[in-house]
């Protein structure tokens, strides 16, 4: 039995066909559980928009709410909304975008050296989505993705903005992997509850919104730029504040954002 | 009849994996920060080395000796990628949290010591039970890891607040230590402590004598 067992013959028709069953096997589990697994990763990335934007509401579906936000591909390098031929030169479509795959992309990303990164993000996409919440023409609020690193992870979120384009209705993360109680605290609806109202940009126009030690002292003039750090984790606060000026800042939708307070939206 | 329940129980409390064989410690340590998340890896693991058992039992008398270990590694893999993509897509928001150490089932050293040493050498319905048995030892530790180290690094139990944290305004200042990896082998030590307390058979012979006049005692 043990001899006929380990002939190469018999050796290579059982490896054989034992690949054969699994893959059959495995193959079947992932075509089959795909279009389940895609309506997951779709509602939790709505979920996540909803929420930094404050519109969850018990009673309603997430897919109900999303009806009222319109996606829009931004151009970061000019500032603004793409155009359709840049669209297409580019071959990207609003609802199908995603920036983690494009920030690898050489022909859709630049990449960041030394002093150009604070956020250590390494490529920035050239295009980004933002989600507006619109009330008639005018946009209520916008909800803008940002990314960075933090001590152990990148840390993805979004940022949701009032329409003076410069007060934080709400901000939280969806993916982070920051030590659990500490940096990880970001995920703390205590600490997330702390951004609303805060303000992005000072009188000249600089991303100047940080994270602070200890706490802010709310009799300070520029108490509205400053938000409380993480307690033990310095360098989870040090990221969060960044990637937040990073991505406000000149190089992300700084211009973008200032183009829409002049002009509004087109 | 007594010898499927040994099979089945015997792991639990005998025999654990984890506090006798010391196998599996890797994931016990990534996994235990919250309850259910470990509720969710132990039933995950536990299928996995059943279902693994079962069918390595299966075709046991035909796998070649030269090429068992990738046999078995194989069919253990197959079964964690299911595993996975069904955590996928009927529990997304827990395989989030699991992230990679689902995948890691396959390198948990409890399931192909399950398939190296029983089911190669039992049939397909015993070798099923001593995977549940021994899913169940591992699932055993894992929860009472997870109890102290939530309970202590966070003041919850199942994400429910039981102790008023001072974060949130309460009295109870959270042990950070407890939801770090490092924590769970002291949970582990004091486990395996008491149980060979309990079961002293369990105790080993120690390999080495402390040498003569290096204890107080003998000096006087």
């Amino acid at each position: 039995m043990a001899s006929s067992n380990d002939s190469i013959k018999k050796t290579i028709i059982v490896a054989l066909s034992l690949c054969l069953v699994c893959s059959i096997f495995v193959a079947a589990a992932a075509v089959g559980l795909k279009p389940i697994q895609n309506t997951n990763k779709d509602l939790d990335r709505k979920r996540n928009i909803l929420s930094a934007a404050g519109m969850l509401e018990s009673g309603k579906s997430v897919d109900e709410i999303f009806e009222s936000v319109e996606s829009r591909v931004v151009n970061l390098q000019t500032g603004k909304f793409a155009t359709q031929e840049e669209l297409q030169a580019a071959g990207i479509k609003a609802a199908t975008f995603d920036q983690k795959s494009a920030a690898k992309d050489p022909k859709l990303s630049i990449a960041l050296k030394g002093e150009q990164d604070p956020a250590g993000i390494k490529r920035r996409s050239n295009f980004s989505v933002v989600y507006l919440v619109k009330s008639g023409d005018s946009i209520d609020r916008i909800i803008l993705p940002v990314h960075g690193y933090g001590l152990w992870s990148t840390m993805y979120g979004f940022m949701a903005l009032k329409n003076d384009f410069n007060t934080v209705i709400g901000f939280g993360f969806y993916d982070q992997g920051e030590t659990p109680g500490l940096g990880g605290e970001v995920d703390n609806p205590n600490w997330k509850a702390l951004w609303k109202g805060k303000e992005i940009y000072n009188e000249q126009g600089e991303a100047v919104i940080h994270l602070v030690k200890g706490g802010v002292d709310s009799s300070d003039p520029k108490a509205a730029y400053k938000v409380d750090g993480l307690s033990g984790a310095t360098l989870t606060s040090r990221g969060v504040t960044h990637l937040v000026q990073y991505w406000l800042g000149q190089e992300g939708f700084g211009p973008f954002l200032s183009q829409l307070r002049s002009e509004g939206v087109q | 009849m007594s010898d499927v329940k040994k099979v089945l129980f015997g792991p639990i409390l005998a025999n654990n994996p984890i506090a006798l064989q010391i196998l599996g410690i890797c994931s016990a340590l990534a996994v235990t920060s919250s309850l259910k998340v470990s509720l969710v890896m132990a039933i995950a693991l536990t299928l996995v080395t059943a279902f693994s058992s079962f069918f390595i039992a299966i075709i046991r008398n035909h796998i070649p000796n030269s090429i068992r270990i990738i046999v078995q590694m194989i069919i253990i893999a197959s079964l964690v990628i299911v595993v996975d993509q069904i955590l996928k897509a009927f529990a997304f928001e827990i395989s989030k949290q699991l992230s990679v150490f689902v995948g890691l089932i396959i390198t948990n050293c409890i399931v192909m010591g399950r398939a190296e040493a029983f089911a190669m050498k039992n049939g397909p319905v015993m070798s099923f039970v001593d995977g549940i048995g021994n899913g169940l030892g591992y699932s055993a530790m894992l929860i009472v890891v997870a109890f102290f180290r939530e309970l202590l690094g966070a003041g919850k139990l199942f994400g429910f607040e039981i102790f008023a944290t001072v974060q949130n305004g309460g009295w109870y200042q959270p042990n950070g230590l407890m939801l770090l990896p490092p924590s769970a082998f002291f949970v582990i030590g004091l486990v395996i402590w008491a149980l060979r307390s309990y079961k002293k058979e369990q105790v080993e012979e120690p390999e080495f004598k402390i040498a003569a006049n290096s204890r107080s005692q003998e000096a006087l």
